[in-house]
């Protein structure tokens, strides 16, 4: 049964990604996967098979030099607000959009590894643990492990959860200040404090003050897949109308460069 | 002269004989038998007595109106908000400081005086309340935000004078608190059980629903 739900009440968090500033150095993958307690596989050179839940992907304009440009997209989960596509047809319940922080959760405990959510995701943002997660013994990896994460088990479904722990820990410090609500900046995701061009931002798309409304605003703003109507929370900004176009699927003559838009 | 009873009933009389008294048996093995097969048994290290530490009355040092705020004294919270769960022995040797004086005069204060504190070493206290690792619970939350005193959850333990002994569930390795003491899994007090409706069921009653959300308290 379709439940009713309006636009998250309360916060929204998600992300802008300024692809303009974006190198490709992957601080994003490293810094994820070592905030979120992710395993590495025995050969992690097979990417078929390793886990990640910020994954970037490099696009190039399909030029000849002088002409060839490069640009990347780190990617997230998108934690889409509408009909969100792996909530719907989980069939355990396993993972459900909350409507009070705009975050798409994943239960390991609830999931039951039937990965109808990672063939409904138009992202790829979900992975499957196909082993038990491996952390080398006496290399000191198990020590790293944080206990803010719950580490995953062989069979079930994992994915970016935006840091949601992290949303924990500044809610219980607020509430050490005896405050109920978070300033700007409190709560942000490994991947945003890591980035060194400081290319992710991240905060509340329900507060106009938060510097993530002022970007998710711009004319450069775009989301991947946007027509899918999924209303993702992860906005990217691209000033350059080759990668804006590789964010969706247009026909030919389909895609309103921005100049042409302001032209016209 | 007495009426012969009727073989037929003779054997319904012997038959409900035999099912009274198998249904009995196995009441008493699953009542009384499997849980005491279920659940391991752990002294602590050594007893703590938290009805005497409690009492302002008689131990000079403890700060606090109300009982929650006591139990904040030492089980209270760091700066950036997480709790500090069980004391670690800085804690105790804040009073307890010079293994020659005894603050008390029971033997078990000299135990852990000789043992413990003129050792510097840390007691390995057995916890009741831990959570399997998929559950995130903010005592902050609930204490200072909520205004819940410790008892809601941890009823009478800061009244106990003996600590009881730790029972593990040999098959989860969780605590025996998590379950409830009840085999049966009924309760009648809001502290008798830990588990995943019982903190569902007082977000609603207080009108928290928004608070059942999967990700409030699983990480």
């Amino acid at each position: 049964m379709e439940k009713k739900h309006g636009p998250a009440k309360g916060n929204s968090y998600g992300m802008v990604i300024d692809l303009d500033k974006c190198t490709g150095c992957g601080t994003c993958m490293v810094a994820c996967s070592a905030e979120n307690n992710l395993a590495v596989r025995p050969d992690e050179s097979d990417k078929q098979r390793s886990i990640t839940w910020m994954r970037l992907y490099k696009v190039t304009n399909g030029k000849e030099f002088p002409h060839a440009e490069v640009s990347y997209f780190p990617r997230p989960c998108m934690h889409c607000d509408h009909h969100t596509p792996c909530v719907s047809v989980c069939p355990a319940t396993a993972t459900e959009t909350d409507y009070h922080t705009g975050i798409v959760s994943q239960i390991y405990t609830r999931c039951i590894g039937c990965r109808y959510c990672m063939a409904a995701c138009p992202y790829h943002a979900r992975t499957f643990n196909w082993w038990d997660g491996y952390f080398p013994k006496g290399k000191g990896l198990e020590r790293y492990l944080s206990p803010e994460v719950s580490p995953r088990m062989r069979g079930v479904v994992e994915k970016c959860t935006f840091c949601h722990h992290r949303l924990m820990r500044a809610k219980t410090q607020a509430y050490a200040e005896e405050r109920k609500e978070l300033e700007e900046g409190e709560y942000i995701t490994a991947c945003t404090e890591a980035c060194p061009a400081q290319a992710i931002t991240f905060g509340d798309l329900n507060n106009p003050e938060h510097k993530v409304t002022r970007l998710a605003k711009s004319p450069y703003a775009f989301r991947l897949l946007e027509r899918l109507g999924t209303e993702p929370k992860v906005y990217y900004i691209s000033t350059k109308d080759w990668v804006r176009k590789l964010g969706d699927n247009y026909l030919p003559g389909e895609f309103k460069p921005i100049s042409t838009v302001k032209a016209g | 002269m007495e009426k012969p009873i009727k073989p037929s009933l003779r054997a319904w009389l012997e038959g409900g004989g035999f099912f009274v008294a198998g249904f009995i048996g196995a009441l008493v093995v699953g009542w009384v038998i499997f849980p005491m097969v279920l659940y391991s048994k752990q002294p602590q290290p050594m007893n703590f007595n938290h009805a005497l530490h409690l009492n302002p009355e008689k131990v000079d040092g403890i700060q606090g109106d109300t009982e929650t705020e006591r139990c904040l004294y030492c089980h209270g919270f760091y700066d950036d908000g997480t709790f500090k769960g069980i004391p670690r022995l800085a804690a105790c040797t804040e009073c307890h400081d010079d293994p020659e004086s005894p603050l008390g005069k029971t033997l078990e204060e000299k135990a852990f005086m000789e043992e413990y504190v003129a050792k510097n070493k840390e007691i390995q206290w057995l916890s009741y309340y831990k959570q399997p690792d998929c559950v995130y619970f903010s005592h902050i939350a609930h204490v200072k935000n909520g205004k819940l005193d410790c008892r809601v959850c941890h009823g009478d333990h800061g009244k106990t004078s003996v600590i009881p002994d730790y029972e593990a569930n040999r098959l989860t390795g969780y605590s025996r608190n998590i379950w409830g003491k009840r085999i049966s899994g009924l309760k009648t007090n809001t502290w008798d059980r830990m588990k995943m409706d019982d903190c569902a069921e007082c977000h609603s009653q207080k009108g928290h629903e928004e608070n059942n959300a999967c990700f409030v308290c699983h990480k």
